[in-house]
């Protein structure tokens, strides 16, 4: 099977996916009684006052079949409902966080991953010794860790005792000047640390970076463990295969054979777990952004479920679903061009 | 009957064997014992419960007791002071405060210790439920295959595209007012947990169903549930109670994040996450003694952590112990 082929396949699998994942949603959603389902149809300020017609277009006292069908209609229109919190559409509400989240998995990710690959590597490479023990200890650490907690801690510190790294997203001067009227502010990217250089304000960039500290930080502590694991059993496994020991055969240096022979066939398996790690994100965001008062997704996500904001929360989980089942669908392809075994057998 | 008796000991023996070297595995791994101790201590602490935090009389033990009305903590003492609860009766028994009090004068020890029962409770109800679902699912998923199976699995693939804390959260904004808060955190982490589960256990299953041994139980005739029950669950069984153990810690992890999020248990309910929660407001004292009110946050975050990693380091051990691929290298 080509790489096309294959690629078109695994297309087909996921529309049943998400058409599930919309499915167990709006099973969930008949739960609630008639008032209230009627904010996912709701899409701009004047409706809220037209609730009784809402409920007689959309045919919310039919048959559920016709509801879901209506329903999938307003989803592929892009409307997700009317979020309370927000006090706007949902979709645009959502989408006008994401660069905040963006910003701290920008920065996040690539240091997860190297971070993770390093440790795993050496973790293997010295394998039931002093450093391997002294590895696995932090990674264990790390998956125990409570986000929130750690949050705090670190918060108390370097904020409460220190005053280095303040939470938010940014402070009062910055958010005074981009708000005030008359001031050469442009919004290119919603990036704060893009933004600020390209605007030319070095201050701004600086003031941003003290604020994503904290929660990039956090963030990091709690996913790396998750690569390293993974990254010390496969680089032990290729460890343990034949090519290596050709390889020292051949008179390669230790460094040669791990970094060049051993380590490049270990990565495969680190993409898969890429995926997971796209969830746990999603996951520790909704945790992160709100111990530091971060107004992303996350933070949002989590207002809108204590005020039972279900238009907001549930356009929140059917969104992390579908960029959870496509993250999949990516890596299985990323997984299928790396290594073709995949993708023939 | 004494070569009956003879005949059952030399059938013990192998079993005996395995239960020996898997003591001795466990006795060379200081990690592994440091988590038996771990969840040893945290059990003790569970089961003495009532001795070490006495609930004030005629109160709900899983209330946290409250003393008075001030709104900010006041620091670890041993002087026994009088304690109201939390529905604003008073009694005339003393108590001290080893922990120190939190927001509106909870007692943290008092908090700590019921929090230990109450992250047992939760930690275990929510794995052997979602457990005892996956298992009953994948085995039947798995031993007799068809629709059913490929249903079943296309189901949890559903399920298992939402991040667990996410529809735990989109679950307790819908059920709220119908179920309270606390039960729809449980009944949402068993919905996402038990596909997990169906997953390895029918995979196991597939995997030991065309062994030697099954095809012979088979053949001398045992009915399907004879094969299942002795033939195909003792042998398919142990990764799951391996992620079962890491899945535990996790789970209390996720109910404390929730309830962090304020979607949780009432105010007042002895709760690990509940006490952090309330220690936001204390993170910032004063800028004199910034850290005047570390006890508030440090002591509960100490016990979320060490319970977690207690069994996080038990689901680590028992993987060495009881998976035959790794064990013997």
């Amino acid at each position: 099977m080509g790489l096309r082929t294959y690629i078109i396949r695994r297309l087909l699998f996921i529309i049943p996916t998400i058409l599930g994942v919309c499915l167990l949603i709006f099973a969930v959603v008949q739960i609630l009684p008639v008032e209230r389902r009627v904010m996912l149809f709701i899409e701009d300020v004047k409706m809220i006052g037209a609730k009784q017609q809402i409920i007689e277009i959309y045919g919310l006292n039919q048959p559920a079949y016709v509801q879901f069908v209506k329903w999938m209609g307003e989803l592929l229109r892009g409307n997700l409902g009317w979020s309370e919190v927000a006090n706007s559409a949902v979709l645009p509400a959502i989408l006008d966080r994401v660069p905040a989240t963006a910003e701290i998995v920008i920065f996040c990710a690539p240091i997860i991953i190297l971070v993770g690959i390093t440790l795993g590597t050496i973790s293997a490479v010295h394998r039931d010794r002093p450093l391997d023990h002294a590895t696995r200890t932090l990674s264990i650490m790390g998956t125990s860790l409570p986000s929130f907690w750690i949050g705090i801690v670190l918060l108390a510190v370097f904020y409460g005792g220190l005053g280095w790294f303040p939470p938010f997203r940014f402070g009062n001067e910055v958010l005074l000047y981009i708000t005030s009227p008359g001031t050469p502010w442009r919004r290119y990217t919603g990036l704060m640390t893009v933004d600020a250089l390209l605007n030319g304000q070095l201050w701004i960039f600086l003031d941003s970076l003290r604020h994503l500290v904290l929660p990039v930080v956090v963030l990091t502590l709690i996913q790396t463990a998750l690569i390293v694991r993974v990254m010390r059993s496969s680089m032990l496994e290729s460890l343990g295969k034949g090519y290596i020991t050709a390889a020292m055969a051949k008179g390669l240096t230790q460094k040669e054979v791990i970094n060049k022979h051993a380590r490049r066939n270990a990565l495969i398996p680190v993409v898969t777990i890429s995926g997971l790690l796209i969830a746990g994100m999603l996951t520790g965001l909704i945790i992160t952004e709100t111990v530091f008062d971060f107004p992303g997704i996350g933070s949002f996500a989590a207002q809108a479920a204590i005020r039972l904001d279900i238009a907001a929360v549930l356009g929140y989980a059917l969104l992390s679903a579908i960029v959870f089942v496509v993250a999949n669908l990516i890596v299985d392809v990323m997984y299928a061009y790396i290594d073709p075994r995949i993708r023939l057998g | 009957m004494s070569k009956k008796l003879k005949e059952f000991i030399t059938g013990l023996q192998p079993t005996l064997r395995e239960l020996k070297f898997s003591l001795y595995r466990l006795k060379r791994s200081p990690l592994s014992i440091m988590g038996f101790s771990i969840i040893g201590f945290f059990v003790v602490i569970a089961l003495l419960a009532p001795m070490l935090a006495p609930t004030p009389l005629g109160d709900d033990p899983n209330m946290m007791p409250k003393d008075g009305f001030l709104q900010w903590p006041l620091p670890p003492s041993n002087v026994p002071m009088r304690i109201s609860t939390y529905g604003g009766k008073y009694f005339q028994q003393q108590f001290a405060h080893p922990f120190g009090t939190t927001k509106s004068q909870y007692d943290i020890f008092y908090g700590c210790i019921w929090g230990t029962r109450n992250a047992f409770r939760v930690g275990i109800w929510v794995t052997f439920t979602s457990l005892a679902i996956g298992l009953v699912i994948g085995i039947f998923a798995g031993y007799y295959g068809g629709v059913i199976d490929e249903l079943m699995m296309r189901f949890t693939d559903i399920i298992l595209a939402f991040p667990g804390l996410i529809l735990a959260m989109a679950m307790v904004a819908v059920l709220y007012p119908a179920v309270s808060r606390a039960d729809a955190v449980l009944l949402a982490l068993v919905l996402v947990g038990w596909p997990g589960y169906t997953r390895v256990i029918r995979g196991e299953v597939l995997r030991v169903k065309t062994e030697d041994y099954v095809e012979a139980a088979k053949a001398v005739g045992c009915s399907d549930l004879r094969t299942i029950f002795k033939h195909v669950i003792p042998n398919s069984i142990y990764p799951i109670l391996i992620i079962a153990s890491l899945d535990i810690g996790s789970v209390v992890l996720t109910v404390a994040a929730l309830s962090f999020l304020n979607l949780g248990p009432p105010e007042g309910f002895a709760d690990w996450g509940q006490l952090i929660a309330f220690s936001r407001n204390f993170i910032i004292a004063s800028p004199q003694d910034p850290y005047k009110y570390w006890y508030t946050y440090i002591i509960p975050g100490i016990f979320i952590f060490t319970f977690v990693l207690g069994w996080n380091l038990l689901g680590d051990a028992l993987r060495d112990i009881l998976d035959p691929t790794l064990r013997r290298k």
